[in-house]
């Protein structure tokens, strides 16, 4: 027999897959470090306006969020703009306990530092959003963000 | 007698697999994006003995109003979004002391020594009926007629713009820029004229 025959006759080598894991981990690590957890699970539509003059929401863990919007099951809920605070549907007069239940929850040097995010949808009525605003005011839960994408403007 | 042996080797070839759920595991419930917005501050709540706010000159006001289908009166005008901006600007610098845009008064300014600063303030209303995606774009040519201001006025003075020594956390200067052009805006209680909802 020739050579290259014999050669032939062993196969190919395994790849070796010891490297695999490291490689997993490393994603792994990736991911854990430049993620959030994911706040809640949305129960109204969220289509945010978007803005140019924004600052980036430093320090997630002093931010609440409170969603307005229509209900995404529109059969069940209708059409009407609703509050949405952690994973349930909430009304005006649901803010200032959660407010307070989220001042509790943070240190207390931490609490002038806590920001509430607005996350309405873009056809929302002012109404409902200055209702929001009032009971904010009356809580003393004045530093405000109103929630928005980034617009690219050419000049 | 017990031979000596080395012990056996671990089988490590399921690591990829438990790697792997923990992978997926995060991938699912962790997001990545990136919060933005428009950052303001509420007044704080009335007191219940109000005392008699100082009188406003109507020049020093730039009233802008919002109806409930979306449309501007600025000044007593209708406007257009596109043209807030330069309106507001014009309003806040009153560049060649004009009569009826806001007044101006002397003071010590870091910097800058004695500088001339309006005594503007911008007093928006918007109706209950107003949607927020208008109320976020005034906002917003608002914001940005103040920024435009403070950047022109940072360049001619230090060369560098206002969001360069924001992003310098330049305090001093910051502080100074602010000072002669200090963001005022007013919001006063809306109306429910358009019919809410």
């Amino acid at each position: 027999m020739s050579k290259f025959s014999k050669k032939s006759d062993k196969g190919l080598p395994a790849v070796s897959t010891a490297s695999l894991p490291d490689i997993v981990f490393m994603l792994l690590f990736f991911f854990m470090v430049s993620t959030v957890m994911r706040e809640v699970d949305l129960k109204v539509k969220m289509n945010q306006p978007s803005a140019t003059e924004i600052k980036k929401l430093e320090n997630k863990a002093l931010v609440d969020y409170i969603y307005i919007g229509a209900p995404v099951d529109a059969r069940k809920f209708g059409t009407t703009p609703r509050i949405q605070l952690n994973d349930a549907f909430a009304t005006v007069d649901d803010i200032q306990p959660y407010i307070e239940q989220k001042r509790a929850e943070r240190n207390e040097a931490e609490v002038p530092l806590i920001t509430t995010a607005l996350k309405v949808d873009k056809d929302t009525k002012m109404g409902i959003v200055t209702e929001v605003k009032q009971e904010l005011r009356k809580v003393q839960a004045l530093k405000l963000t109103y929630s928005t994408l980034e617009r690219i403007e050419r000049d | 007698m017990a031979i000596k042996k080395d012990p056996p080797e671990i089988n490590a070839s399921s690591m990829a697999d438990i790697a792997f759920l923990l992978l997926v595991f995060f991938l699912v419930t962790t997001t990545m994006d990136t919060d933005f917005g428009l950052a303001r501050r509420l007044p704080p709540p009335l007191p219940d003995e109000m005392e008699e706010p100082p009188e406003i000159k109507q020049r020093n006001v730039f009233v802008v109003l919002v109806n409930a289908n979306d449309q501007l009166l600025v000044e007593g005008e209708i406007m257009d979004i596109s043209q807030l901006k330069l309106a507001a600007k014009e309003f806040i610098a009153n560049p060649y002391g004009k009569e009826e845009l806001p007044e101006k008064e002397l003071k010590e300014v870091p910097f800058f020594g004695n500088y001339e600063i309006s005594k503007q303030v911008i007093s928006l209303q918007n109706d209950n009926g107003t949607s927020y995606n208008m109320y976020i774009q005034v906002q917003n040519e608002l914001a940005r007629a103040y920024n435009e201001l403070r950047n022109e006025l940072a360049e001619e003075k230090f060369g560098k713009s206002y969001d360069m020594l924001v992003e310098r956390d330049d305090e001093e200067r910051v502080k100074a820029v602010r000072k002669i052009y200090p963001q005022r805006i007013s919001e006063a209680e809306p109306k429910d004229i358009g019919g809410a909802q």
